[in-house]
């Protein structure tokens, strides 16, 4: 999901916001220097993660951890600390997305 | 029907609080201010006005309370002075960023220490740039015609924004005067109905004020507001030309007396241009080109109007009734020098001091300002460009 910012003349006075719930919209993954990396064979889906996640990055399906969201995670580390098999490693978010860049130029 | 009162100046500014009937009103005592929420009080308790009363701790807690009642969606009305909009300060520019239309009637005392009750303006002064807007009374009559002008300007949907209206402690506001009100219903009429943009109350369409807002969001709200008060300035002059059909009192937003063929100009807020026209009647008997112009506007400040009135003018005297220390000069001379850089040619141009703590300010002491500017035009230089009127040496 790519957040679109808006202009001063198309956002409403005073900073009010009109829409219910919209903190789902706020991507807080911007503020993020360390990325949580999820070693699936590891994890045991004990789900401490899940409990201790100060935001609502662990994603879950049927009581199973699938993976960990980005859109929010701030990467406070709490997950990769808390992790009872070393699960999760945290590494700096520069790398990761060096990474992730060779693989798109290599795949394009 | 017009009504004619002689009564002091705080009274005057209850009387159209009274006619305006705000929903809410949250205050605290402080002097000079005090005898407007004294008298306004009176009213509540006597079933004059249907206004919910909030009696506070602070000036603080008073602002707060008008910030609610405001995104709420009520019509707010409060006062202070000096010290008590010092401590106002913070929730001065929530209460514009939020753009809560609340109407606030500062009567101008001067900021502790030395402790003074008495008049100058370095109260609504410092508060300059929290993003409200300002206008300055010359008398009890412009300070009851601005106090319901100010309602309208505030809740006026191009503009949504906290208005302050100053009159001068003590000069003004305890001093006896005679001045006309309008009818209740013609007030009631020029007001409207107070139609709130983003209501708390309103469970239909819910709204949150106040969210945090970091560096992607802040600086576009900063920019709207920056918006919203210049575009003040014609919505001003609109409700003015309304207020005049209305009541037969013109008040522009810099008002000109005797400027046509002036040379030599004083620039000067509120009450003591009352003083200075004198001398300007005075002078002008004995042949002297001399004006005055007096904004009634600091805040959108009217530096094109400004431009336009001095541009023939050869020397003008700004007096300044607070002192923006370490600064060029008082506030108001900061500005309209500013205001004077577009032109291409400039009048020689001299500041002045005056008034602090509530300093008498005479006839003598403007007659020498004059007398001052004749010397500067005659040189053709400002020897002093920063002078204190009326302190002994």
């Amino acid at each position: 999901m790519k957040n679109v910012k808006k202009g001063w003349k198309e956002i409403p006075i005073g900073g009010v916001i009109l829409e219910a719930g919209n903190a789902s919209n706020y991507n807080t993954g911007d503020w993020r220097s360390q990325r949580p990396i999820w070693d699936e064979e590891k994890c045991i889906h004990c789900l401490l993660c899940y409990v201790y996640c100060p935001d609502a990055s662990i994603d879950m399906e049927e009581e199973k951890m699938i993976g960990i969201n980005y859109f929010y995670c701030k990467g406070c580390g709490i997950c990769a600390d808390i992790c009872p098999k070393d699960a999760i490693e945290l590494i700096p978010e520069t790398k990761a997305i060096e990474a992730e860049t060779k693989i798109s130029e290599r795949s394009g | 029907m017009v009504k004619k009162h002689v009564e002091v100046g705080t009274t005057a500014v209850a009387m159209a609080m009274r006619q305006i009937n705000p929903d809410v009103v949250a205050a605290y005592p402080i002097t000079p201010q005090t005898a407007i929420v004294q008298t306004f009080s009176q009213y509540v308790a006597d079933g004059k006005v249907n206004t919910e009363f909030i009696t506070v701790e602070s000036e603080h807690s008073a602002m707060s309370a008008c910030v609610g009642a405001a995104a709420a969606g009520t019509r707010v009305m409060t006062a202070t002075s000096s010290a008590g909009l010092a401590l106002m300060w913070e929730i001065l520019s929530v209460a514009s960023g939020l753009r809560m239309p609340i109407t606030m009637i500062n009567v101008n005392r001067a900021l502790s220490a030395p402790i003074n009750i008495h008049c100058d303006h370095s109260d609504s002064m410092g508060a300059r740039d929290s993003g409200w807007i300002q206008i300055y009374s010359e008398n009890s009559q412009e300070a009851y015609d601005n106090v319901i002008q100010a309602v309208r300007i505030a809740e006026s949907e191009e503009v949504r924004l906290p208005v302050m209206v100053m009159l001068d402690g003590f000069i003004i506001s305890h001093g006896i005067e005679e001045f006309k009100t309008l009818e209740d219903d013609e007030v009631r009429n020029f007001i409207g109905e107070n139609k709130p943009k983003y209501s708390l109350l309103d469970i239909r369409e819910p709204v949150t004020h106040g969210p945090l807002q970091l560096f992607d969001y802040y600086f576009e709200t900063k920019r709207q507001q920056a918006d919203a008060i210049y575009k003040s300035r014609s919505v001003i002059e609109e409700v003015s030309r309304q207020y005049e059909k209305l009541s037969g009192r013109s008040q522009p937003i810099i008002e000109k007396y005797f400027t046509d063929d002036a040379e030599l100009m004083i620039i000067v807020l509120s009450s003591t241009a009352g003083t200075a026209k004198s001398v300007v009647n005075e002078l002008r008997k004995d042949g002297l080109k001399v004006g005055l112009i007096k904004p009634r506007l600091f805040r959108p400040f009217p530096y094109f109007e400004l431009a336009e009135a001095l541009k023939n003018v050869k020397a003008v005297a700004v007096l300044d009734r607070s002192c923006s220390f370490g600064a060029q000069g008082g506030p108001l001379y900061i500005e309209i020098r500013s205001a004077l850089y577009e032109l291409v040619q400039k009048p020689l141009i001299k500041n002045y001091i005056y008034g602090l703590g509530g300093r008498d300010i005479s006839l003598e002491n403007i007659r020498s300002v004059y007398s001052d500017l004749e010397k500067i035009v005659k040189t053709g230089r400002v020897e002093k460009p920063v002078s204190y009127l009326g302190v002994r040496k």
